[in-house]
Formats: C-alpha cells, sequence, structure tokens
C-alpha cells in the first residue's frame, strides 16, 4: 500500500470539507464556536502544509498547543548545556535546538565560539561520537515527548551494553498528558476539544486522555499526521460536539493501539522516573518530565558534571508562552515576523521547524500574517 | 593502504611528486588541447563576441553519491550557469584542493569523470590547478571550475521580463540531488534510493534558441531549490507565482527520503534541472521540444505567474493554499 498517496487523495479531501462545512452550519445554527487544540507540533505543521486552517468553517478553530519539545524547552536548559560545552564536553543534539535562545547565547553561538556542537539525524550517533573521542565527554540533549523519549533513553542502554562510560544525557523529558491537565485547569483557555497527537499516542495509548473526556467533558480524538487524517479528526470532533459528547475517538487505528506500546513503557519505567519539569511559558508542572533512575547516575549529566538546569531569563516581549498555551495566535504577538523570524528567532515557538509560529511564518499567506490575533 | 596508493603532502611539494600527479592524472586526461606543454595560462582563440564568464567551488559531501561524484558536478554547475545565461560553453578551468590521504583510486575515478562530463558538454579544460593539503585540512577533495561561454545572441533574458500568465517549465523531477546526497550522507543504504539528477543543461537551452524574446529567464534551481529561485524573482514586485502541489514532479525514491527526513522538496536542490519562464503561447512547443532529449523527458509546466504581491503559492493536495517560502538555515532534521 502506498502509505503517502492514499492518505492525501484530493477528491476524499474535498468530500470531508464538504462535510465539516455542514458541522459548521449546524454549530452555526446553535450559536457556536469551536475551539479545537491540535496538541502537537507535527500537527500544526501538517495543517500549515496542507493549508487545512483555510478549508474549515469560520466558526471552526485550530488552536497550536504545546507540543513541540522545543517550543517548551527552557532558555536555562540551554544556558546549562552551553555551560558543559565550555567545559570541553562534545554536545550532541538534534538540530532543532541549535538555534533555541538561552538567557544570552544559543548553540550556534557557541559553536561559533568554539564550542563542539554536533547535529544528528538518530541518538545513535552520540555513542559512535563516544566510543570514536574516549578521551572526551559526550552530552546528548535529551529533549522529547514520550516518541522521542525512548530512542533517547536507548543511548543509556546502548552504552551500557557496549560498556561507554564518557556519554551522558542532559534531561528535559517532557509528557503529554500532564500538560493537557495543566491546560484544561487554567480558566483563561478556552479549549472545546483535543485532536491527541499521533506518535505519543502510539507509546501512551488512546486510553491515556480518557481522563479529559470522563473529567472536563472535552471530546479527544487520536489522528495521524495526513491532511485526510487531520480532517478526518476534525469531522469526528465536530460530530461528537453537535451531539454534547465527550468521549475519545481513536482515528488512527492503524498505529495506536488502546494500551499504547507496552515495550515502549517498560523501556521508559526501566530507565527514566516521573519528575517536575519546567515549561517555557506554562511554568513548573508537577511530574510532567522524566528523570534517570539514581542507579544511572552515571549517564545523568546534571549529577555526573554537577550543573543543575537552573530556570533562565526569556526576552522580555517574547509571548511563546501565550502562545503555547493557546491564548495567542502567533499573527497576534508583537513580535512576530518584526522582530522574531525564523533567521533571527526571540522564541522558540519559531526556532523549531515544528513551533506553532514557524508554521505560522512558514505557511500562512502574507497578507493573512498582518491579521491580528484572537 | 600503502603510501603510494594515496595522495601524499609531498604531491603538493612542486617536486617529482608533483610533476607524476600532474602527468599521471592531469596530462593524460586533459593534456591534448590548449594544456599540452602545460603552460601557466591557456592561449584561446577569441570568438569575436560577448563572452559569458563564471565560476564556482564544489564541495560535496560525500564526494561520491549514487548518480554521480563532485567531477560531475563541477563540470554540470558551471556548464549550467553558463547555460542558464544564454550562453554556449566553451571552456573550463579546473582547481583541486585535494587532502593528503585520498586515494589515486578516488581521484582517478573522479577525474574520469570530469574528462566524460567535459566531452558530453562540448567544453574543454583550458587550464587548471592542483594543491595539496594536510590531512584533516579538507574534506578529500575540492574542486573549483571557471568557466568562458559565448554569448547566443538570441536571448534577451532578464528577471525583469517576466510577466504575468507567463509559464514556468521545469525539465524534471525535483530535488533528486539533494535527496540522493542526504541520504548518503546519512548512510541510508536504500535498494532503488533517490538518485542525483546531476547533468548539464546546455542541449536543452540550445533547444529554445529561436524562441527568443518568449524565453524570458532561465535559472537552474540549485541550493535552496524551487522555492529558492521563485521566490528572488517575485521578491519585492507585482507578480506572483502559482504552483499545485498535484503537478509536481518528483520520483517516488526521492520524494519517501523527503518525507522521512521532513524536507519539503522545494527547498532542496537539483543539479541537472533549467527553470525557464516563458510565455504561456511558447510553453507547449518548448515542452514538445524538449521532452525529445533524454534530459527533459520529464519536463512539465509547473506553475504560472500571477498578479499577485510577491508571493510564491501552493495549492495544495485538500484543496487549500499555502505560502511557499524560502528554506531557511541548514536543512534540519526533524525530531518527532
Amino acid at each position: 500500500m502506498n502509505y503517502i498517496d492514499a492518505f492525501r487523495d484530493p477528491d476524499v479531501a474535498v468530500q470531508f470539507v464538504r462535510l465539516i462545512a455542514e458541522q459548521g452550519r449546524a454549530l452555526a445554527a446553535q450559536g457556536r464556536r469551536v475551539h479545537i487544540m491540535e496538541v502537537c507540533g507535527s500537527h500544526t505543521m501538517a495543517i500549515g502544509r496542507y493549508g487545512i486552517r483555510e478549508l474549515l468553517p469560520e466558526n471552526v478553530e485550530l488552536i497550536s498547543g504545546p507540543g513541540c519539545p522545543v517550543c517548551v524547552t527552557d532558555p536555562g536548559y540551554i544556558d546549562a548545556a552551553i555551560a558543559l560545552a565550555g567545559q570541553g564536553a562534545i554536545l550532541a543534539t538534534f538540530g532543532d535546538m541549535i538555534r533555541v535562545p538561552g538567557s544570552e547565547s544559543d548553540l550556534t553561538r557557541c559553536r561559533s565560539a568554539g564550542g563542539d556542537v554536533r547535529v544528528c539525524y538518530s541518538p545513535s550517533a552520540a555513542v559512535e561520537i563516544a566510543q570514536s573521542h574516549p578521551d572526551r565527554e559526550v552530552v546528548f540533549l535529551a529533549i522529547g515527548f514520550e516518541t522521542t523519549i525512548v530512542p533517547v533513553v536507548s543511548i543509556v542502554d546502548e552504552a551500557l551494553h557496549a560498556g561507554v562510560r564518557n556519554v551522558s544525557l542532559l534531561t528535559a523529558f517532557k509528557l503529554v498528558p500532564p500538560a493537557l491537565h495543566a491546560l484544561l485547569a487554567d480558566k483563561e483557555i478556552k479549549i472545546d476539544a483535543y485532536l491527541c497527537p499521533a506518535h505519543v499516542s502510539a507509546v501512551i495509548g488512546s486510553q491515556a486522555y480518557e481522563p479529559f473526556a470522563a473529567d472536563y467533558h472535552v471530546p479527544c480524538v487520536v489522528a495521524g499526521f495526513e491532511p485526510l487524517d487531520i480532517l478526518y479528526g476534525v469531522h469526528g470532533i465536530l460530530g461528537q460536539v453537535l451531539k454534547n459528547e465527550a468521549r475519545v475517538d481513536n482515528q488512527y487505528a492503524r498505529v495506536v493501539r488502546p494500551g499504547g506500546n507496552p515495550k515502549a513503557q517498560a523501556r521508559i519505567a526501566q530507565y527514566l522516573e516521573p519528575a517536575d519539569a519546567v515549561w517555557r511559558g506554562i511554568g513548573v508542572i508537577p511530574a510532567s518530565g522524566l528523570g534517570l533512575r539514581p542507579a544511572f547516575a552515571a549517564y545523568d549529566a546534571e549529577r555526573k558534571f554537577g550543573t543543575p538546569v537552573r530556570v533562565g531569563r526569556q526576552h522580555a516581549g517574547c509571548r511563546c508562552g501565550d502562545v503555547i498555551k493557546g491564548k495567542l495566535r502567533p499573527t497576534a504577538c508583537p513580535l512576530f515576523a518584526k522582530v522574531c523570524t525564523p533567521d533571527r528567532p526571540v522564541g522558540p515557538c519559531m526556532v523549531s521547524a515544528e513551533g506553532t509560529c514557524a508554521a505560522y511564518f512558514k505557511y500562512t499567506l502574507r497578507d493573512e500574517r498582518q491579521g491580528g490575533g484572537k | 593502504m600503502s603510501a603510494d596508493t594515496v595522495v601524499q603532502l609531498a604531491h603538493g611539494g612542486g617536486g617529482r611528486l608533483t610533476r607524476e600527479l600532474i602527468e599521471n592524472e592531469i596530462v593524460t586526461r586533459f593534456g591534448s588541447g590548449p594544456l599540452r606543454g602545460l603552460p601557466d595560462g591557456a592561449t584561446l582563440p577569441s570568438p569575436g563576441e560577448r563572452l559569458i564568464f563564471t565560476a564556482d567551488s564544489f564541495v560535496v559531501q560525500p564526494l561520491e553519491f549514487p548518480g554521480g561524484n563532485i567531477g560531475h558536478l563541477a563540470v554540470h554547475g558551471t556548464v549550467n550557469d553558463l547555460s542558464v545565461c544564454g550562453g554556449e560553453p566553451k571552456w573550463l578551468s579546473l582547481a583541486l584542493i585535494i587532502e593528503e590521504g585520498l586515494p589515486f583510486s578516488v581521484l582517478g575515478r573522479i577525474l574520469d569523470s570530469v574528462r566524460a562530463a567535459a566531452d558530453a558538454c562540448g567544453v574543454t579544460v583550458a587550464t587548471g590547478d592542483t594543491k595539496v593539503v594536510a590531512r584533516g585540512q579538507g574534506d578529500g577533495l575540492y574542486v573549483n571550475t571557471a568557466g568562458i561561454g559565448l554569448a547566443l545572441p538570441c536571448f534577451a533574458l532578464g528577471q525583469e521580463r517576466i510577466c504575468e500568465g507567463d509559464c514556468v517549465l521545469i525539465n524534471g523531477t525535483l530535488a533528486d540531488h539533494g535527496m540522493a546526497v542526504m541520504s548518503a550522507r546519512q548512510n541510508m543504504d536504500f535498494i532503488n534510493g533517490p538518485v542525483s539528477d546531476t547533468g548539464s543543461v546546455h542541449r536543452l537551452v540550445a533547444a529554445v534558441r529561436e524562441f527568443g524574446a518568449a524565453v524570458r529567464f532561465m535559472r537552474d534551481p540549485t541550493r535552496g531549490g524551487v522555492a529558492a529561485v521563485l521566490n528572488e524573482i517575485v521578491e519585492g514586485r507585482e507578480i506572483g507565482i502559482l504552483l499545485k502541489e498535484r503537478d509536481l514532479p518528483l520520483a517516488p525514491a526521492t520524494r519517501a527520503v523527503a518525507e522521512m527526513l521532513g524536507i519539503d522538496p522545494l527547498h532542496a536542490a537539483s543539479e541537472g534541472r533549467l527553470l525557464l519562464f516563458c510565455d504561456r503561447e511558447a510553453a507547449p512547443e518548448i515542452l514538445k521540444r524538449w521532452r525529445t532529449l533524454s534530459e527533459g523527458a520529464g519536463a512539465v509546466c509547473l506553475g504560472a505567474v500571477t498578479r499577485d504581491n510577491g508571493r510564491v503559492v501552493m495549492e495544495t493536495v485538500t484543496g487549500g493554499r499555502r505560502l511557499v517560502d524560502v528554506p531557511r538555515g541548514e536543512l534540519l532534521p526533524r525530531i518527532c
């Protein structure tokens, strides 16, 4: 089966758009607006890439959530990484991290000033670098949500098996469900439904969203990242909203199981334990992160080098926090496309390819970029 | 590997080994024309016409990739720059900066490719230079070529001549070179993976000579891909370009790798493609001529010039529209 074309069929897309338009009219007849939060950064990118926002009725709004791991990285984390590079460590990182602003500097500038910063496509490259530089310390910038956590923590597994001791993780792992709780608990934020992440759900399972439907009466639909997946997901959400129902529907059943991926969950439990985490713009959310268990302290850069990550300073005008919470549309931020651009990002939402502001900048037609916010 | 199978620092020292390197590697391949006798400079016949002069450096990693190597690129890159300026390529210079330790077998293959590509393009390597740098000071091999071509009088090319209603043509699939190099660099061992499109466009240019002023402008979409070229053209003008996603020509393997790496094919480089802007009336005939050539077999109309304020817009497969922006910074991998 061709997995690209099957889920981008233009004729099917037209039919979905028509169905969604009918639902929009039915909602309008009831005088209702619907705010759907797409939680995941990859959804945000796909929505931009396929121009989906433009295809939805006026009273159905997609709000971008906190689901880009780069966007929610606190400046203090970058400060700690730069400090480690200053001590001579090789920093191995996913590419998106290298332009994330810290309090004073970023990893690009750190690299230009002589810091050894290497961009990896695969976490296993960190172990290879450590093996080819036995006299140096290699620190992997271990960020990510549930999907990314498993391959990243496998660095420790690989290093243990290969007897490699000069590699460690600077962890800032984050978990999706605690953030979704925090957003619903914030009365300032209007969220009527969650379009739940595709690949995070493959790890944690669609059951993880049951409390939001049960406790907050918020419909949750798990959807894939292809354009038809997203349109189907919106259609599913609006169907629930129209009937005043709230349940978890798994519309990405070709990948996601109710209980998730037990192997991945076991790997996480083996190496990691819950920890409080700082989310840029949101603050500390209890038990919303994961840190290495004490038994693996030798692979925990913070403990190994005694360089704790402290909360950093953000650019005074940066509204990334409000963008991540869905309180502010990127185009309504006073810095957007003026002071803050993908070439010179002020906040992390503009840095990551999956960041909300980057997606708006990249895909939103310019006259709409000028438009106001919400 | 024994010392005499790799380039040594002494090969750049100006002594016996330097002479051997030049004699064995350069003269055997390029020594019959203006390079005969190894003069310090080439003496060329004056064509008595306007000339086009260009230069380009090549630092690709890895040196060899599916579909070609740095030698092919060094010829095609400069030949294509001359061609899109409306020139007939004539002469090339070839300057090599070799890192100590490069196997002669690799150097030989690359220089064979230079020779083969130059012959196919009808250009002569007229002058050149070799330098050897110490291990760690270069990535195996850097190549610089400069080129001279005759300006064909039939063309009146200029970005400013592009106007509303014009067509944007391309001679084949997008992004093949970029994705072939990326997959080689990431050690993705594909069966039937992406293959670089490295090739020359000079015959495609020659094929449209008689269309004269109906051909408005030509450019090869290398670094930054088609998106960079199109944005540069419409920037600050009262025109735009409309593309249709369902019409984008993409090789299946290239498309698959672009999806995996999260790279927009509109942002990735081609090395054997020609973007040609022409009058709408001339487009079908140009496409017909191009399709009779092997390098134009996949020629299509990519989009149209619209009345707009400097935007490149794509109608997506779902029927939505989105901005096609220029690529930013390094091509970065996606992480989730």
